[in-house]
């Protein structure tokens, strides 16, 4: 479909201002003004409402079809949720209100939904502290990185680089790189699908800062050693870094502060079904554990013995601003909402029935496709299509197949150490009709790949497109509209 | 509340098929001594007692007060149509567009709104955005440190005080030193900019309008910057950009800024919209996702994520920024607002902005002990002097109903009787008025 530009109509009008209602007039003086001409685009609101529609229609969604992208949750976006974010008095609430003379007053319900939130993520982590500041999980991860630096730092601790499993997604190591740290890859025994004890003894020293893990990691195997892990970690005084992508498999049944963690980071986008939007905003708290809550982002939220809420900024150690102001707050405020709704034991089913979904699926998957590694997995699972690539359908084959089955495909050559992966998360929210029928799709794609893959080659056929040349678009570089 | 479809019965066939006896054996992993210490979170509630609950906690919060509060975040009026644009559970329940076959909404929305960001700053290139404007700032430095191999930046006293401190934190880690240069009457104070560049500068970052809102033309800036080999990092307020100078019209090497002013409400401070835009011998090292426009194996045209050579899933360690994700509902919204309000319209709205600025300007400089900080013009905010501390005088004008302004002390400390007013198109001649009257009254006491 056209670029909105060419859609353009010299003179036409979207919306109306009214006029202005001051005798003065504002003028830029001429040294000041723009003197390029504004190319916006000139349309009617209808114009503006059918194209955007159009493209929603050449766009999927958790509420279109079956999205099970292994590693980003893609689970239900509540609809109540939504409805709250939209409530006046949280919606249009200016960051700076509290600024004013008593300003923490002005801005109680906001507040106690932080201080609220904090709380809750504290009970669910097993953390002391948590900052709801982080705008991502890779910006909480960031976030962490600079909680550990300040720390070694405060003791004078030499430290230079993190440890992170060759398993991890690619944000740890790009995260305690821009934090300032080398960062070495800890193998993963392939057996067990668990990290290489021995080799992370090997290289674990009085240089390592921290060890960055996932647990249940990329692979979808709880590591049942975990303790030890933080055992060895703590000899060295490096810090634990739990990321927390991978929670939704867990809450109720294992709190990374109860293993010995230090900084964890949650993303309330996955775990507390916020929406991904499209690929954003999301959001990353950070919990830590008593040692390192002096170092946490400011501003804190405080209750005082009144039971009413402030901001409080004295906190000298910490490590400074990190966001404008107190993280994205109308994602956290969905994720207390969905708190709020399913309580305690309806987290807890969360988890238990993300793990059922993601085995079962596995189970009847496992008749066609080899599973990365053989082990009762916790949210999801990593399949690997060697023996279908061998034969010619390759994984990116068999999801651009699954596209014309009617469903999103799964995550593909992700973890790195599996080839030809196809990483699958169901989630807790699809039904077994759901997962059925992606099953029988899958299956139906093996069965036919082993007579004729070349029908793969040409999927999807039922998209507005088909295999968009990459290649040529980085080479060409068109990434805005000229004409 | 629970969102889950199992029944009983399909529990126990699923179970069944996995071969495990119940529930709770799928967790035998976990070893039994770390069992949660505890797990104490309230019991679920229903959807209508949620409601009611969140209800009770927004009316708690003074959202209706005649807001005058700016400093990089502004009331603006946002079209109905923007909401409903993005209310579209097409766009907002789906994910990084990885399979470009299913995507090609979000893609060439990002595209588009990086069309946008181009032609509203005279830029060639920029990304389908980052968090905030502060983070893009930081992101501007990484890539002019990298840029120019060196490790200094120079940083205008005009530049907001929250993205000031944000780099602070950002790089107290990292070998990055930062100068700041303080303002003179609101302006970039050029001589002291140019004595505090040296060999080792990698870049110089100034903002338009000042944090004050003052005007400024930085040719003189990027011309004596690029002599030196140092680049330079514009941070600008979109709207403004309707009338004012741009980074592209004076030869600015990375633009940056904060989008929340084209059409993402206020909400206590995010989720906002990072955009950074730059010239093409810089592209690449631009961080963040990039929609670029290709065709498909059919000659059709098609949308993809493109030079994602750059990135933190293909570089892990040696990319050029940790960022994953971008802002991608928020900048759909930037680019369904500047598509609504078109060329005319945020002229109008720019227009609108400055007009009652100087309607402001004048009411309050008529009060009694009240004074501009600077003649010099300003955009849609001005600072003023107050006789006593701007915090005392904001307390007072709350409980009759107005947020006045930002005080500055916390930020510049020095001016505690300085008061930071912001106008936009949303306030009416008579709320200007009321709150000069206002003040005037409070003042009085």
């Amino acid at each position: 479909m056209s670029v909105i530009f060419t859609k353009s109509v010299t003179g036409r009008r979207g919306v109306k201002l009214p006029n202005s209602d001051v005798p003065t007039t504002g003028t830029v003086p001429r040294e000041f003004e723009r003197k390029t001409p504004l190319e916006l685009c000139e349309l009617s609101e209808l114009d503006v409402v059918r194209h955007f529609t159009e493209l929603s229609t050449r766009n999927v969604g958790i509420d279109s079809t079956f999205y099970p992208l292994g590693s980003c949750t893609m689970k239900y976006n509540p609809k109540a949720t939504e409805a709250v974010a939209g409530m006046h008095g949280f919606a249009h609430l200016h960051p700076f209100l509290p600024q004013l003379r008593h300003g923490g007053s002005l801005v109680q319900g906001a507040l106690r939904v932080l201080y609220e939130l904090e709380h809750h993520l504290a009970e669910i982590t097993g953390m002391h502290a948590i900052t709801l500041q982080p705008l991502a999980g890779a910006h909480g991860e960031l976030t962490g990185m600079m909680l550990i630096a300040a720390y070694h730092r405060d003791k004078g601790n030499k430290k230079t680089e993190v440890l992170i499993p060759d398993e991890a997604h690619g944000t740890n190591p790009s995260s305690a790189a821009i934090g300032g740290y080398s960062v070495r890859p800890v193998p993963t025994n392939p057996e067990t699908g668990m990290l290489d004890l021995k080799a992370l003894e090997d290289m674990i020293g009085e240089q390592t800062a921290a060890v960055m893990l996932t647990n249940p990691n990329t692979l979808g195997i709880f590591n049942s050693q975990i303790q030890k892990i933080t055992e060895i970690a703590h000899r060295y005084d490096a810090q634990v870094y739990y990321d927390g992508a991978n929670l939704n498999a867990i809450l109720g049944r294992f709190r990374p502060g109860d293993a010995g963690f230090d900084v964890v980071h949650i993303n309330l986008h996955k775990t507390f079904a916020t929406p991904h939007g499209g690929g954003g905003p999301g959001a990353g708290p950070v919990g830590v554990r008593e040692h390192l809550t002096d170092y946490l982002p400011i501003s804190r939220v405080i209750k005082r013995d009144d039971n009413s809420y402030a901001l409080n900024y004295d906190f000298p150690k910490s490590i400074g601003y990190i966001a404008p102001f107190y993280g994205n707050f109308l994602i956290c405020l969905r994720a207390y909402a969905y708190i709020l709704l399913l309580g305690a034991e309806g987290l807890k089913d969360v988890s238990s029935h993300a793990v059922l979904n993601a085995n079962y699926l596995k189970q009847k998957l496992s008749t066609h496709f080899d599973v990365a590694v053989q082990h009762t997995c916790m949210h999801e699972f990593v399949l690997t299509a060697q023996r279908q690539a061998k034969a010619g359908a390759s994984a990116l084959n068999i999801a651009k197949a699954i596209i014309d089955a009617g469903f999103h495909p799964p995550t593909v050559y992700f973890p790195l150490i599996v080839k030809e992966a196809l990483m699958i998360e169901p989630t807790e929210t699809e039904s077994k009709q759901t997962l059925d029928a992606f099953a029988d799709a899958l299956i139906d794609i093996a069965e036919r790949a082993a007579v004729d893959p070349a029908f793969l080659h040409n999927a999807p056929t039922t998209t507005p497109v088909s295999r968009p040349d990459e290649v040529k678009a980085a080479r060409n570089m068109d990434i805005a509209f000229q004409g | 509340m629970s969102f889950l479809p199992h029944t009983d019965d399909e529990r126990r066939q699923m179970l069944e098929v996995c071969g495990i006896p119940n529930m709770e054996s799928l967790f035998a992993d976990i070893p039994k001594d770390l069992s949660p210490a505890s797990f104490d979170l309230p019991k679920g509630k229903s959807e209508m007692e949620v409601l009611t609950t969140f209800q009770a906690l927004a009316e708690k919060n003074y959202s209706h007060l005649v807001n005058f509060l700016g400093g990089g975040f502004y009331d603006h009026f946002v079209p109905t149509a923007v909401d409903a644009i993005t209310s579209r559970s097409e766009f907002y329940t789906a994910y990084t567009p990885y399979q470009p076959e299913l995507s090609q909404g979000t893609l060439q929305a990002i595209y588009e709104f990086q069309t946008d960001i181009c032609r509203l700053l005279d830029m060639d290139a920029a990304n389908g955005s980052v968090y905030d404007g502060g983070t893009a700032l930081y992101e501007a430095c990484q890539m002019a440190l990298n840029a120019t191999k060196r490790e200094r930046i120079v940083l205008d006293g005009g530049v907001n005080p929250v993205y000031r401190k944000m780099l602070t934190s950002y790089t107290a880690n990292l070998d990055i030193q930062f100068t700041t240069v303080p303002v003179s009457h609101g302006h970039s104070d050029r001589d002291q900019i140019f004595a505090a560049i040296d060999e080792n500068t990698a870049a110089v970052i100034v903002q338009n309008p000042s944090f004050f809102g003052v005007m400024d033309d930085h040719s003189d800036i990027v011309e004596h910057c690029h002599k030196h080999g140092v680049l330079v990092i514009q941070c600008v307020y979109p709207v403004a950009m309707a009338l004012l100078t741009t980074p592209g019209e004076i030869g600015v090497d990375i633009a940056v800024g904060e989008g929340q002013s084209l059409g993402i409400p206020l909400a206590f401070g995010g989720p906002y919209l990072g955009f950074m835009a730059t010239t093409k011998k810089l592209v690449r090292r631009m961080p963040g996702r990039i929609a670029g426009r290709t065709v498909d194996r059919n000659g059709k045209e098609a949308f993809v994520l493109t030079l994602q050579a750059r990135e933190q899933h293909i570089r892990r360690e040696k990319a050029t920024s940790n960022i994953c994700t971008n802002q991608g509902l928020c900048a759909l919204r930037a680019h369904a607002y500047l598509s609504l309000m078109g060329r005319e319209g945020l002229r109008e709205v720019a227009q609108l902005c400055m007009d009652k600025r100087a309607y402001a300007g004048e009411r309050l400089n008529a009060i009694p002990g009240v004074e501009l900080m600077t003649h010099s013009p300003t955009f849609n905010e001005l600072t003023i002097r107050l006789p006593a501390d701007a915090g005392e005088i904001t307390g007072a004008m709350v409980e009759r109903g107005f947020a006045p302004g930002l005080p500055l002390g916390r930020f510049y400390p020095g001016m505690e009787n300085y008061l930071l007013v912001a106008v936009t198109e949303k306030r009416t001649k008579h709320e200007i008025g009321l709150l000069a009257e206002t003040l005037e009254a409070v003042l009085c006491q």
